[in-house]
């Protein structure tokens, strides 16, 4: 057990040093543009162009692009010293310190301050979806095994392959369009903090977490029908039966406490799609998340806070799986006495 | 691989169809939704092929006069803001959703080949390290690694095609990578090796003709989600430029912008485009069961239990 522990932490490692290359490369291929940008902005409010060389070079330097591409990679993570541009001390100012480098957009909040800001919102989003979609996938996945291949399975597989098929952006604007257009009804578009209106706040959120968990609960659906049907086939559900104990019983105590085990690890799996999901969302229903933040970063070519929000969803990504590594041994003996 | 390609099948077969014979005699048999779901595709292939001669209008042509018409003799699914036709720019929109889609799964699964295929049977370090690899690319959600690669490269049919495949690729060198560990074990590789096959020859005669199956599972599984997340990029602005009709771009821009006058633009781009994602999930599901029923995982054809745990 603790060898699985360790061996599971250590693997961790390498794969959290992997995504921050992976996410600090993946914007460093053009630095010249986000140059370009300030170049612009500077112009516009009244620096002259003839300047825009000794601009240029001032700005790379301040943005830290006038040196090799590893060091400034070094600097984000925080081993290699950041000269201040002003008084020209070196310190470490990097990831392993908690701070993200210097947003380019206009506001006045650095990476950091405006990543925890908008966080709370994608969280709300992605939790009410996750239990929405278990809500809807574990009832429909257990009755369609226990019914297999009666008019209920069929129905329930069928839906979850359409639910798996429908756009939730599609869906999302079919939900804004026709209610309104119907009934004159349209989805709340403002913001309405939790601590003042909680009703409200869980009003704004209903129906981009119906969208999102609908769409997730086709695949846990599909998860759940299968490992039902796997386990039904055991020789303790037989026992059971034999034993005469009620279909309630076999089914609840003996057969689904074997089958979610399997699902817990998908819920891991799906976040990816997830936040793809939230993405989507918080743009068509205008939620102040990161998903919305991450679509105006790369409108403006913000590719630092584009790092920032890459980094954030990518740990959490690996983070909550490893929660969902370690905690699988206490949820399946089986592995924790092999 | 599967039971039902083993030795005795081949010896108690009595006539020898061509495998692909086979495989389309057992489709229509025993897959009668994935076989309506292949003849629709298939139809929808023929008229992205075809847009030219079946629709009504070119797709860019602009009737200013007849601007925002719902549906009528004349443009039978209406017309958007510049009075273009829609159902023609559907019907040219199922060019780029179906091309790109099926172009991009091309790339993505020689991608899976290649990694998945050279990091399982080369094994060791070698193994180890790009393992790690796919691990930190598979936590990256993928929706957010296309948004950064494809604002960096801009908007693009060629662009889209590689980022796509590649991305998925990456992702899908998990299976490949599987079943090529799994043909390891197997005696005929392990006798290939003591009558001494090069490395190279055991890959390309052993290896490679028994992922196949696999392989065409993986493209059969993913075309729908490729398609889908061409349409998610397209319709969050960095996937297709501004003037082809993808259906994702037409729900985004003419979709969003008129909604409320003209509301039909955002239904019909959406709903072709979950007939087409449902028919390939359909489709893909039958390939899969006829190719290899253990992956189900519910028993299969011929009723195994799935014991394979993972």
């Amino acid at each position: 057990m603790r060898a699985y522990i360790i061996r599971r932490l250590l693997l961790i490692i390498p794969t959290l040093s992997i995504l921050s290359i992976l996410v600090f490369f993946s914007v460093r291929f053009i630095p010249g543009d986000a140059i370009d940008i300030i170049v612009m902005r500077m112009s516009d409010s009244g620096f002259s162009p003839a300047t825009d060389q000794i601009n240029r070079e001032a700005i790379a330097h301040y943005l830290g692009l006038d040196v090799p591409v590893h060091v400034q990679y070094g600097r984000w993570i925080g081993v290699l010293p950041t000269p201040d541009w002003v008084t020209g001390e070196s310190h470490f100012k990097g990831l392993l310190q908690g701070t993200l480098g210097e947003s380019l957009g206009g506001s006045s909040y650095t990476i950091e301050e405006e990543l925890i800001s908008r966080l709370p919102v994608t969280i709300e989003l992605g939790l009410l979806s996750i239990v929405i979609g278990l809500l809807v996938a574990l009832p429909v996945g257990i009755y369609s095994a226990i019914r297999q291949d009666t008019a209920a399975d069929y129905a329930g597989r069928t839906a979850a392959i359409i639910g798996m098929s429908v756009p939730n952006f599609w869906l999302a604007l079919m939900v804004m369009i026709y209610p309104a257009i119907w009934w004159g009804w349209s989805p709340p578009m403002e913001v309405i903090p939790f601590v003042e209106d909680p009703l409200g706040n869980l009003g704004m959120f209903i129906i981009p977490s119906l969208i999102l968990g609908t769409a997730m609960s086709a695949t846990t659906m599909r998860m759940t029908r299968t490992m039902m049907l796997e386990v039904l086939r055991h020789d303790y559900i037989r026992t059971a039966w034999s034993k005469g104990l009620k279909e309630r019983a076999v089914v609840i105590r003996h057969a689904v406490k074997n089958a979610l085990i399997p699902v817990v690890s998908l819920i891991g799996l799906q976040l990816p799609i997830l936040v793809g999901g939230a993405v989507i969302m918080e743009n068509i229903f205008a939620l102040p998340g990161l998903g919305r933040l991450m679509v105006l970063a790369l409108e403006e070519r913000n590719y630092p806070m584009v790092s920032g929000v890459n980094l954030l969803f990518g740990a959490a990504v690996v983070g909550i799986n490893l929660i969902i590594d370690l905690i699988y041994p206490y949820l399946d003996p089986r592995i924790r006495f092999s | 691989m599967s039971d039902a390609t083993g030795m005795p099948s081949a010896v108690s077969e009595p006539k020898k169809r061509s495998l692909l014979a086979d495989f389309f005699i057992r489709m229509v048999r025993e897959k009668p939704l994935g076989t309506i779901s292949g003849i629709i595709i298939l139809i929808l292939i023929l008229v992205a092929i075809l847009a030219d001669v079946l629709a009504p209008y070119p797709y860019d042509e602009i009737h200013l006069v007849d601007r925002l018409q719902g549906s009528s003799s004349r443009y039978l699914l209406g017309t958007d803001q510049a009075g273009r036709d829609l159902l023609s720019r559907l019907i040219y929109g199922a060019r780029f959703s179906l091309l790109v889609g099926l172009a991009a799964t091309t790339v993505n699964v020689v991608v899976s080949t290649l990694i998945g295929g050279t990091s399982g049977f080369l094994g060791g370090k070698f193994d180890l390290a790009v393992q790690r690899f796919v691990d930190a690319w598979m936590a990256f959600p993928g929706l957010l690694l296309l948004l950064t690669i494809m604002s960096i490269v801009g908007r693009g049919v060629p662009q889209m095609i590689v980022v796509l495949g590649i991305a998925g690729g990456v992702a899908g060198s998990r299976v490949v990578r599987g079943a090529v560990i799994g043909i390891k074990e197997n005696v005929y590789f392990q006798a290939a090796g003591a009558i001494g096959a090069t490395k190279r020859r055991a890959f390309v005669q052993h290896v490679l003709p028994n992922i196949a199956a696999p392989v065409i599972i993986i493209f059969s599984i993913n075309i729908g989600g490729v398609i889908l997340s061409v349409a998610s990029l397209s319709f969050l602005g960095f996937g297709l430029p501004l003037e082809i009709p993808e259906w994702g771009a037409l729900l985004s821009r003419e979709g969003r912008l008129y909604m409320e006058m003209a509301p039909w633009l955002a239904f019909w781009p959406g709903l072709f485009l979950t007939v087409v994602v449902y028919c390939l999930n359909m489709f893909g599901d039958a390939v899969r069961d006829l190719l290899d029923p253990r992956l189900r995982g519910s028993g299969g054809r011929l009723g195994a239990p799935a014991a394979t745990s993972v």
